[in-house]
Parts: structure tokens; C-alpha cells; sequence
């Protein structure tokens, strides 16, 4: 074992820390196309201290600490782009509260999303959380790190609005709470009243700190839910009908999907919507208000509700939804990878065309679909194409439509999600330089040496 | 290409014009009705062909055999009047093209077809299919396409029929058992009225399985159950086979209840209206039909077809009443069927 | 190597990892060892790695692809079409690694005494029959059925004391066993488990060929290990036998009063062994035979049927410990969830889980509270 390795070890226990070419070799990679890049050493604490001892190790060798949830942007985040220690923090999963009467839990930063729902399922039945549709290995902490959205984002944003704390290890070592826990005993507010500092958090990928514990806000979980599918030949009026729908604020969340296959979804854009009620009549309410919001459109023939066969539903109501991970083999390939623009809604048919063409231009198959945030404020629009892993051709031509598709979004006004360090240059070359100014300084002030994720969103040519 | 045969003097001289005046959404008085029959016939506009819903009923109301339905279908296409959203249209043209996922059993000159509704791969066992199965054909390479005709798209059916019909040819059955009604109306009836030759003979399910249970009578336990039948669209295209619905209640001891959406004054489920008009249609005809049966005292409600059970199954188990197809019940009545599999 | 074209269609998505709820994560390797690649996706992507090159087979490759307790877990979870083959991949995986002879040293060892012993205790075969010594299990004559023992349930000392009790309890209840006593030998499901396929090619021919001249038709087993090997594996190579588990025959004997039983108050609960439930889908009998007696109470673990959680004992793993020791060892962590029902006892039906959970115990220091009892055991203790 080298010093380092030994110092880790004396650290997390030798049991915890690999310099293995094996462990080398997995977290050198992400499920994505990005090129591997191994880290030397990858370590799995267990507690705060461990990570403020290793970040302190980190900063006095100058060695790049990249701390890991599951690993599933696939854009290459945790990848550690110039070696040092990857932190697993999947051991640090433990639930330190919940406060039901205020809504938030307080979890610690390796929390999966299926450990905290399968938690409030059995202890909170009225509570839910945003959970995305990353599999459910996927870390809490890690999604709010990289602005994920979720099954609430249509209604209260992005999953890093649905915070209400933070705790995180800054560069030096510290512990630093954030939001109404850095005066208080309670985790009520990420920020206001006091001036809000998640923000020199989240988005930053890790490059200016690790977080340790977050605080997350709880939602009401009605007992039932249900989901309905208005399809559309017109990808045209798709940014209308979202309007009408999110008018009714009847709706849980709006997902649209556009695939070739199967055949029962070529041809036309679904619009999916979710909707929740305590009672039988809470739900068909908003069932009837939904569908009424529509009626212009069946009218007009442009689109109409099919017919959800059961067998579906038990799979779209799937939180998360396993079915999504599924789309990486369709084609008996293990690979998917989608760009993610954030993006306005009125981009929705433009973005339509772009990834047919791309998927025809590649000869891929794909899957474009796109998650409301608010009400029609934006969208993430995913660029899904499926690779197989044994045809480096293949995943060349993926990244290829991949890259058109940074340059097309960008170019539509789009803003990069969870963006790959290509995307990051491409960002920050577009960015106007008083911001990049500000982002370079903060940058520089809170991690001095660079050891923090580097690689992502290093300003510094300003 | 095939052409409907019709009458128009079949629909001048009617006396009743009972396919529109039976109508349950239209509400026509017999002059209307024969009138607005004979504008169609003729090709002309009617607002017949803008409002009518696709229920099928006419075709059994019709007793000259003139084909009201297939005509207001053919003239809608002609004149390009849209019964559903195009994106509905579309997405039930591409579930039925054929892809070659068909999956045949140990086929034999008798066999039984589950056209293209994968219920029926896990439904078709025990005694009643023992002296049929595993001869068995399931998928779009078998799949009548009638479905088309609630699109107004006769050129679908047209184009994909007579291959299917080829593909049964190509087996070589001679005794096709439908388990669906559209399927048997298509080859039955459908076919002929277009003049599609069928080189096999079709047989209802409900006629199998009537003969089915006086063989098995002995093993037959009456269920002694009050039953309301939700009886399907497609089973307008062969009304001669509707008596198989009282008489197999009878062998199994079933009080069908006198309600009055019974027999030809059936409601349809719903499933169709919900994609082609909207909410208001199809949950107005719903609720109808539910509470008609909750007022006669239905304890279990008998579906022939598993569209209409999707659309109205989870809804009439709202009110108390069992949902339950139709083979089922006839397991249940041999003691096949636990309590907990019967809403499968 | 088998599979090859499989293992690159793994997303490492980590479904595989979990229970059906995730509440917890489920595959005792990762559990244990808690980096990715000892997780199921984790193999894959390092045996492709290995595969094309990238990775040398090491100590470390071998203890990730030993420490795979093949339970099934990640089968049952995996979001993919070829779910089904994972452990068989991981097996395969192993397979290449035995026959290039690098292999972890107590995989080796445990190999070799199977070959030289026909059981890994490198005890003769003559007392492998032993434990039958004043029960009423008689040897294989023409009985309606082979009781089939196995090796842990002829020589373990623990073991043993199941192998009396199943066997006693079926004699009693009227049932027609025999066993093959010397003439027994090892059923080989952890040597297929551990890769050396032709040993345990060998192992099987051997059993088919000496049940088949004995006229044996129908088998019952101790052990879940030996039920899998017989019911899935043995039937490829020409060993087609009416294969029981002996809680399967013992179930509907308690339930026709043919084992007559007084009341006892227990609180047990249940531990899925890996080769009855998950692969082979038997979760009922065991409890159907526990819920017969009147006051026992039958306390479910967090993580049962099809989410529960191995002891660490599948795959090899009872006799080359590659999964064992330490606090975070599967079988302590299995003792500690189930202390937590509120459980005196914790209910078997597999002599390796008995063992294991045993030994956990006494690790746990958790003697007083907690005993490990197979479902034969607790049944004999409430014997009318």
C-alpha cells in the first residue's frame, strides 16, 4: 500500500480504501459515452469526519477528491477526469429525521431515492419526496448536486428547490451547514431569510464542496394516483396543450415521450399526466378537469386520450420507473445516453424534429422525452440514444448526435443539464463574462487548490 | 379492391328505418331516419355521418341486411370525416401491422383463434379448451383489423384482411373458433359483405363453449349469481349468436337481471367514445350503464370482450359489482376458477 | 467463456442491489464489501473488462467473483431481459478462472476434497451414514422415497442434529425413506456453484447412475442445495426424478394430522434459504409447517420471500468464507434484522443458513436471545 492509501486506510479502515486495478477500472467509468479516466484510489466512509479527514488529506497532497452517489448522470461527472480518490458515498445512507408536522427530512449525503421512499412508505404514508426516474439507487444528494427534476418538478421546480438544508464539507475540511440549520435547530429553509449559499453548491458538481447531509422537502402523498395519455400528431400544438394542462393545476407531473418503438408509440407524442387524489372523487375531478382542458384539441381531431391498458399502468406508475433503465437495452446493447437541455417549452416541436433527424442522420434508436418543470416554465428536453457497448462505431456515431445536439440546444436558447466538460467549455464560452467572472471567484476562493472535482467548470481562462 | 355490397332500395322501401330510429344517440324519428339512410346511400351529406358514435348497433338493427354501419363507415372515409383524432387512428393502425411476433400452438385443422389480445395466451386452459388447445393462433398476422371500421377506415381492413385471410389458408385450418366477436363478425359476416372469400368455417366461442359445457354438464355446479352481460360493439356484427349468452347463463344456473340496457338496447362500454369524443360521451353512457346494473341488483358483471372489461372493469368494481369475462365464468361454474383469480 | 455476449448489456443501474421496495440494499457481497464492484453490476462490468483485456485476473478479481453467494438476489431484481442468467454468468465467469487453475486458495482446497473425498470434509465415506445411527431411518431398500442427505447433513456436527430430527419426524409421520448412507455422495450444487463444471458433471453422473440401478424414483432432500441441483440441473444430464424438498413432503403430512402437535409458544420468524425460495420458489411450505402450530407466532423479517436476505453461505461461500467476518458479515446482519421482529427464534430450512446464523449468533453475542432452529427442529420440540 502506498503512504496515501496507508493514510486512507488509517482513515475509513483498510477495508474501505482500494488502490486495485479492479476498483480502478469500474469507477473509472460511468454508464455514459465518456472516455474512462482511473482514479488512484477509491474510498467508502462511513461518517462526516471521515470526509473532512480525507479532504484534508486531499488538500495537504494536492491529490483531486471526487465524491460519488451512484454514479448515473452518465455525462461523466464522477469520473475522476485527473485521477485521486473517488468517495463513495453510498455508505453514508442513513435517514436522520424526518419531521412530519414540517414536511423535511434530513438524510445523510449517500441516501439513495429508494431508501427514503421505501422509508416514508413505512413510516410516513402521508409524505412523499420528488423522486426522479434515475434508477433508484440514485442518490439524493447527487440529483440535487446536478438540479434533477422529479415526479413533483412540474409543480414546485427543480429537486434542488425542494430543499431545505444542506451540510457540506468545504475544501479546507470544515462543516458548513447551510439555510435556516446554520442558526437554528430545525431544517426549515435552504436559504431566506438569510442570503441563500446552496447556491455556491448546487450545479457546481462537487467543485466546491462535498455535501454530507441534505434536508429535503416533503410533499403530501394522496392515497391514490393515476396517470392518463393524450397523443398528439401535431408536435406543434404540444407547447398549448401543456399550457392548458398546467392551468388546471390538476396535475402531478407532465412527462411527454416520442419513440418509434414499440409500435403502439410510433407516430405520435404522448403527453403523460399524472394525477393523485385522496378520494375517488378527488380524483376523477381532476381526472374530468384534465381531460376537459383538452377538449378543444379531441374536437379539432388533433389529439385525443388513449387507451392506458392496465398491463401499462402498473409500469408508468412505477416510481421510479424502472422502465426507463430498460430503454439501455432495447436493442441488446446496455447503452443509453441522452443530452438534457433545459429549455423553453415552445422549443418542444423543434426539438421533436432535431432528434429524428439526428437519430436518422445516426441510424440510432431513440427516444426523445421531456419533463415539465413549473408550470411551463422550461422543460428538460432528453435526447435519448440507445448504443451497444460491444460496437465502438455505434457509440462514436452516439456521441456524434450527441454533440449535434449541445449545438442545437444551445443555439435554441437551451442551458446544458448535468453537462459533460465538453458542454461545460461550450457553456462557459457562451456565458456572459461578468458571470463567469463571479463563477471564476468563487471557484478560486473556495477551493485554492483545485482539488475539488477538477476538470468541471474550471473558469479559469477568463 | 373489395366493395360493400349495398342496397339502396333496401333502405328506401324500409318501413321502420329502425337503424336509426333504434339508434341510442341520435334519438331519429322514421322519416328522419329513412330519409338520412337514403341520402347516405346515395353519397350525399348527412349530419348522420358527423354524429354518429360508432356503436355498431345499427348493424343488428338493420333486419334487411343492408349493412347500415359498413355504409356510414364507407361514406365517412369517402368523405374524409373523421370519427376519432388522427393520433388515435394511427396508433391502432400501427398496434395491429403485423411483425412477425405471431406465436402459433400445435396447430390443427380445428383451432382457436385469440386474434390479437394477449389475454388469452394466460385465459385458454382447462377442461373447456382440452379438446381444442395447444391449437391454437395469436397475433397481428391473425388479427381481423374490423376494429378499423370505429376509425372509418375501411381501407386498412380491405388491404390487411385477405392476407390474413391467406395466412389462416396457409395453415390449413378448416374450423376456426373466434374467442373475440369482432373476429368471428369479420369472417362471418365482414368478409362476405365485401365479397373476401373465407376457405374456413368460423365458429363464435360462445357456441364452442355452450357445446363445451352440455359435455362437461355433469362437472357443472349452477353459480346461482344475479348478472348483468356488458355486451360488446362487435357483437352487433353477428346478432345470431347473441342467444349463446342466455342459453350458456341457463346451463350455469346465472339469473341475467332485466335491466334496460340489455340485448339490443346495450350501452356501449365506453372505451371507444373516451378516445374519439372526450370525457363527457363516454362517462355519461358509463354511468348509465353501471348504475342500470346496480339498480336490477347485479352481483357480477359478465364481459365477452377484454377491451370492454379494460374500459369498465375497475369501474363496476366501484359499485359492488364483480367484473368477469365470460370464460371465466364458465370455468367457475366447472370449479375451475379460485375466488381470487376471477378478476384476472 | 459462456455468456460472453451477455455481459456487456449490464447498465449498472444497480436495481440489482436492492430489495423490490429498496428499503435495503440486498446482495450480500455488496452488503459486505460495499464497493460497486462487488455488486452484481459491478462483476459484469469487470468480467468485460477482463474479457477484452483491460483486467488481469488477480486475488482481488477472484474474491469479487467468489464472494457472489449466487442467491439469486440480483435475478430476481434486475430490470433487464437476461436477468435470468446473471448468477449463471458469474458462475460461468468462475468456470474460466478454475480451469486456468488461479482460483482463491480455500475454493481450491474444497474443490480438491470433493474430488478426493466425494465431501469436503476429507472424511471417509463410511461414516457418512452415521448419523442415522439409533433414529429409524433405515438404508435405501425399495422405500417410496430416497432421503438424501448430503454432505454438511452427514458430517457437520450442528448438521447432523437437523438430519436426525427431518428424518425421525418423516419415518414417524409414516413415510417410506431410505438412505443411501456410504453409498451417497456429494450432489455437487457448490461445485457447479464454484465453476468446476466437469467435477460436477462427474458428481452428478455418479448419483443419477447409483439411484437409477437402486429403481429410485422419487428423492427427498435435507438440503435446498441438493433439492436445486436434482430439480434443475440433474434432468439435463439424464437424472429426471420426482425431487422434493423435505418441508414440501412434511407440510401436507403436518396438515392431514399425520404429526400430531401440542401447543407452543414461540415467537419465530422465517429465513428464506436462497436455493428453496428464490430459485426454486418455494416460500410456503416452511411456513405453512410453522403457522400449523397452535401459538407459535410468525414474525416476518423486513426482507423476506422473495426480498430476503441471504445468510452469505450460498455459492461456495459456507465453506470458502470469502463473505464471513466482521460486523458487517451477511449472516450477523441477517441475526441482527431478525432480533429486531422480536423473534426467539430464528426458523431454517437449509443446513448452511442453520450454520451460519449460528455461528452469527455467538458472534452477536446474542445467545440468550436469540436460537437457530430448523423448521424439523422446532416441529420434534412441539410433538404431542
Amino acid at each position: 500500500m502506498t503512504d496515501i492509501a496507508q493514510s486512507l486506510a488509517g482513515i475509513v479502515g483498510e477495508a474501505y480504501v482500494s488502490n486495485h486495478p479492479e476498483e480502478a477500472y469500474f469507477y473509472a467509468r460511468d454508464p455514459g459515452l465518456m472516455p474512462p479516466h482511473a482514479p488512484d484510489y477509491v474510498v467508502v466512509p462511513e461518517s462526516v469526519e471521515e470526509i473532512q479527514e480525507i479532504v484534508r488529506l486531499a488538500n495537504r497532497e494536492k491529490i483531486p477528491v471526487v465524491p460519488m452517489g451512484a454514479g448515473l448522470a452518465l455525462t461523466g461527472l464522477v469520473i475522476p477526469l485527473k485521477g485521486g480518490i473517488v468517495i463513495d458515498m453510498k455508505r453514508m445512507n442513513r435517514i436522520l429525521k424526518v419531521n412530519e408536522g414540517g414536511r423535511h427530512a434530513i438524510v445523510e449525503g449517500g441516501t439513495s431515492q429508494g431508501l427514503l421512499k421505501a422509508y416514508l412508505e413505512k413510516h410516513h404514508p402521508r409524505l412523499r419526496h420528488s423522486i426522479p426516474d434515475s434508477p433508484a439507487t440514485a442518490t439524493i444528494a447527487a440529483n440535487v448536486m446536478i438540479h434533477g427534476q422529479g415526479r413533483l418538478t412540474q409543480q414546485y421546480g427543480f429537486n434542488s428547490d425542494m430543499i431545505s438544508g444542506l451540510e457540506v464539507v468545504l475544501a479546507t475540511g470544515e462543516v458548513c451547514p447551510i439555510g435556516s440549520c446554520a442558526i437554528s435547530s430545525d431544517w426549515f429553509s435552504k436559504g431566506a431569510p438569510l442570503p441563500d449559499l446552496t447556491g455556491l453548491f448546487l450545479g457546481w458538481f462537487g467543485a466546491t464542496g462535498i455535501i454530507t447531509k441534505i434536508g429535503v422537502k416533503l410533499y403530501p402523498k394522496k392515497r391514490m394516483r393515476d396517470v392518463e395519455i393524450f397523443i398528439t400528431d401535431r408536435e406543434d400544438l404540444v407547447p398549448e396543450m401543456v399550457y392548458e394542462l398546467t392551468h388546471t393545476e390538476m396535475v402531478e407531473d407532465i412527462n411527454i415521450f416520442a419513440q418509434p418503438k414499440p409500435m403502439i408509440f410510433k407516430d405520435n407524442h404522448h403527453i403523460t399526466l399524472f394525477f393523485t387524489g385522496d378520494t375517488d372523487e378527488e380524483l376523477e375531478f381532476k381526472r374530468k378537469m384534465i381531460w376537459h382542458a383538452l377538449d378543444r384539441f379531441i374536437k379539432s381531431k388533433d389529439g385525443g386520450f388513449m387507451g392506458v391498458p392496465p398491463v401499462m399502468k402498473p409500469t408508468l406508475l412505477d416510481m421510479p420507473q424502472r422502465s426507463v433503465s430498460r430503454f439501455a437495452d432495447v436493442k441488446k446493447g446496455g447503452g443509453f445516453e441522452y443530452s438534457g437541455p433545459i429549455i423553453m417549452v415552445d422549443k418542444y416541436p423543434a426539438c421533436a424534429h432535431k432528434i429524428l433527424e439526428l437519430a436518422e442522420k445516426y441510424d440510432l434508436g431513440y427516444s426523445g422525452m421531456a419533463r415539465i418543470i413549473g408550470r411551463s416554465h422550461a422543460m428538460m428536453f432528453g435526447f435519448a440514444f440507445t448504443f451497444n457497448r460491444a460496437d465502438p462505431e455505434m457509440m462514436e456515431r452516439t456521441r456524434q448526435a450527441l454533440h449535434e445536439v449541445s449545438l442545437f440546444a444551445l443555439e435554441a436558447g437551451g442551458v446544458f443539464w448535468k453537462a459533460t466538460v465538453d458542454e461545460q467549455k461550450m457553456a462557459v464560452e457562451k456565458m456572459d463574462p461578468a458571470t463567469l467572472g463571479l463563477m471564476n471567484m468563487i471557484r478560486i476562493q473556495m477551493d485554492p487548490n483545485g482539488i475539488m472535482n477538477p476538470g468541471n467548470w474550471e473558469v479559469t481562462e477568463v | 379492391m373489395y366493395a360493400l355490397k349495398f342496397d339502396e332500395n333496401v333502405c328506401r322501401t324500409c318501413p321502420t328505418g329502425d337503424c336509426l330510429v333504434k339508434c341510442q344517440y341520435l334519438h331519429l324519428d322514421k322519416e328522419t331516419a329513412v330519409a338520412e339512410m337514403v341520402k347516405i346511400g346515395q353519397g350525399e351529406d348527412s349530419f348522420v355521418l358527423n354524429d354518429c358514435v360508432t356503436c355498431y348497433a345499427c348493424e343488428e338493427y338493420c333486419r334487411r341486411g343492408n349493412h347500415p354501419f359498413y355504409l356510414i363507415t364507407e361514406r365517412r372515409q369517402e368523405k374524409g370525416l373523421l370519427t376519432a383524432p388522427r393520433a388515435i387512428t394511427r396508433q391502432w393502425i400501427n398496434i395491429g401491422e403485423p411483425q412477425g411476433k405471431y406465436r402459433l400452438g400445435e396447430v390443427k385443422e380445428r383451432v382457436l383463434s385469440f386474434g390479437f389480445m394477449p389475454e388469452f395466451l394466460g385465459w385458454i386452459n382447462g377442461r373447456l379448451f382440452e379438446d381444442v388447445m395447444p391449437s391454437y393462433i395469436f397475433g397481428q398476422e391473425f388479427f381481423c383489423n374490423v376494429v378499423y371500421i370505429h376509425f372509418a377506415d375501411t381501407t386498412v381492413i380491405k388491404e390487411r384482411l385477405p392476407r390474413v385471410v391467406d395466412n389462416f389458408r396457409n395453415l390449413g385450418v378448416k374450423e376456426v373458433i373466434f374467442l373475440h366477436d369482432e373476429c368471428y363478425g369479420a369472417f362471418s359476416h365482414l368478409a362476405p359483405a365485401y365479397g373476401i372469400d373465407v376457405p374456413f368455417r368460423s365458429i363464435h366461442y360462445y357456441e364452442y363453449l355452450y357445446n363445451r359445457l352440455k359435455e362437461l354438464k355433469d362437472l357443472i355446479q349452477p353459480l346461482n349469481i344475479r348478472a348483468a352481460y356488458q355486451r360488446p360493439c362487435s357483437s352487433r356484427l353477428s346478432a345470431d349468436q347473441h342467444h349463446f349468452v342466455a342459453d350458456i347463463m341457463e346451463l350455469i344456473g346465472v339469473d341475467l337481471v332485466e335491466r334496460e340496457y340489455k340485448d339490443e338496447n346495450a350501452l356501449c362500454c365506453g372505451g371507444i367514445f373516451n378516445m374519439c369524443f372526450g370525457y363527457d360521451l363516454a362517462h355519461d353512457v358509463q354511468k348509465r350503464n353501471i348504475d342500470d346494473m346496480a339498480t336490477h341488483g347485479a352481483q357480477y358483471c359478465i364481459f365477452n370482450c377484454p377491451a370492454c372489461q379494460n374500459a369498465l372493469g375497475t369501474l363496476v368494481a366501484k359499485q359492488g359489482i364483480k367484473p368477469i369475462h365470460m370464460i371465466h365464468l364458465c370455468r367457475k361454474a366447472i370449479g375451475e376458477m379460485q375466488e381470487s383469480e376471477e378478476t384476472l | 467463456m459462456k455468456y460472453a455476449d451477455i455481459v456487456h448489456r449490464c447498465f449498472r443501474c444497480g436495481y440489482c442491489k436492492f430489495t423490490s421496495d429498496y428499503s435495503d440494499f440486498n446482495c450480500p457481497a455488496y452488503r459486505k464489501f460495499r464497493f460497486e464492484t462487488y455488486s452484481p453490476g459491478g462483476r459484469m462490468w469487470l468480467i468485460r473488462g477482463w474479457l477484452n483485456g483491460e483486467l488481469k485476473n488477480s486475488a482481488r478479481f477472484q474474491e469479487i467473483l467468489f464472494s457472489c453467494a449466487t442467491c439469486a438476489n440480483c435475478v430476481e431484481h434486475c430490470v433487464f431481459t437476461f436477468s435470468e442468467d446473471l448468477v449463471n454468468i458469474f458462475i460461468a465467469a468462475r468456470e474460466e478462472l478454475v480451469a486456468e487453475g488461479l482460483i482463491p486458495p480455500p475454493v481450491r482446497d474444497y474443490l480438491k476434497n470433493i474430488h478426493v473425498n466425494g465431501n469436503p470434509y476429507k472424511t471417509p465415506a463410511a461414516d457418512r451414514g452415521k448419523w442415522a445411527g439409533d433414529t429409524p431411518v433405515e438404508p435405501y431398500r425399495d422405500q417410496d422415497y430416497l432421503f438424501y442427505v448430503g454432505c454438511v447433513g452427514s458430517y457437520d456436527e450442528r448438521a447432523v442434529k437437523i438430519s436426525r430430527a427431518v428424518g425421525t419426524l418423516l419415518v414417524k409421520a409414516g413415510l417410506s425413506i431410505g438412505i443411501l448412507g456410504e453409498k451417497e455422495t456429494c450432489d455437487g450444487n457448490e461445485v457447479r456453484a464454484l465453476g468446476e463444471s466437469g467435477l460436477f458433471e462427474h458428481l452428478a453422473a455418479q448419483n443419477i447412475r447409483s439411484f437409477r440401478d437402486l429403481g429410485v424414483k422419487k428423492v427427498i432432500t435435507l438440503d435446498p442445495h441438493a433439492f436445486n441441483a436434482f430439480k434443475n440441473d440433474y434432468p439435463g444430464l439424464g437424472g429426471e426424478f420426482e425431487v422434493y424438498h423435505y418441508t414440501q413432503v412434511l407440510a401436507p403430512l403436518i396438515q392431514a394430522g399425520k404429526v400430531p402437535l401440542k401447543e407452543c409458544n414461540i415467537k419465530a420468524t422465517y429465513h428464506d434459504p436462497c436455493y428453496l425460495g428464490r430459485h426454486n420458489g418455494e416460500y410456503l411450505a416452511p411456513r405453512s409447517i410453522l403457522e400449523a402450530i397452535s401459538g407459535l407466532e410468525l414474525l416476518e423479517m423486513e426482507r423476506s420471500g422473495e426480498n430476503a436476505f441471504c445468510c452469505g453461505g450460498g455459492g461456495g461461500n459456507f465453506f470458502t468464507d470469502i463473505l464471513g467476518g466482521g460486523k458487517e458479515s451477511p449472516a450477523r446482519l441477517r441475526v441482527r434484522e431478525a432480533l429486531d421482529t422480536g423473534a426467539d427464534i430464528i426458523a431454517v430450512a437449509c443446513l448452511q443458513c442453520a450454520k451460519m446464523l449460528e455461528d452469527a449468533v455467538k458472534s452477536e453475542e446474542l445467545e440468550d436471545r436469540l436460537k437457530v432452529m430448523d423448521v424439523a427442529e422446532i416441529v420434534s420440540a412441539c410433538l404431542l
